[in-house]
């Protein structure tokens, strides 16, 4: 391989590499970093909106890594899925949720699918990095 | 957003939006994807809602 071919792989791998942090880090920004601006936008739009939406619904924003409880620790990887949103959530003091609410268990489902939405995302960022997929 | 109805019918049009963007490529195929995919939601939220009505909780 010449040195030219070598440094245009290193150099998509890192592109790779950045389009899939940035697509976890905050949802949508991996497309808007690889210059697919519509796709990012609604990606963004759809996926903050249903997080935000189960945060205003009293989700809890648990953060649960032991191995006692795997069902509590599969949910918490889901609401992480979603990235920077989680964590700024948490850190306005969102992570307690209200379990009296009537509306908790929908606001449970709408941030825990935002974060599994988002993973798809980061994979699919992924391969448009690498040119698997074309639009 | 208190109303079962109305959170089925966001939750429905939100994550078909991201699925149809993300596993179609056109505009025109997204948008129907998309609506396929929402009225599936719909319906079948609905259809099994009322299948299982008569069963206690």
């Amino acid at each position: 391989m010449s040195e030219s071919r070598a440094a245009s792989a290193a150099r998509d791998s890192s592109r790779t590499v950045a389009a899939g942090l940035l697509a976890w880090v905050w949802p949508g920004l991996g497309h808007l970093f690889l210059g697919r601006r519509g796709k990012g936008l609604v990606l963004m739009g759809s996926i903050l909106a249903l997080f935000g939406l189960g945060v205003a619904m009293d989700s809890r924003l648990q953060l649960h890594l032991g191995l006692e409880d795997p069902l509590a620790l599969l949910f918490s990887l889901a609401q992480m899925g979603v990235g920077a949103p989680y964590v700024l959530a948490r850190l306005l003091g969102y992570e307690a949720g209200l379990v009296t609410s009537p509306v908790y268990e929908y606001g449970n489902t709408f941030t825990a699918v935002g974060g599994l939405l988002n993973i798809l995302v980061i994979l699919d960022a992924l391969d448009t990095a690498r040119g698997v997929r074309g639009k | 957003m208190h109303s079962h109805l109305v959170t089925l019918l966001v939750f429905s049009a939100l994550v078909s939006t991201v699925f149809a963007t993300l596993l179609r490529d056109t505009t025109r195929e997204r948008l129907r994807f998309g609506l396929l995919a929402f009225a599936a939601f719909v319906a079948s939220t609905l259809v099994i809602g009322w299948l299982t009505n008569p069963f206690p909780i």
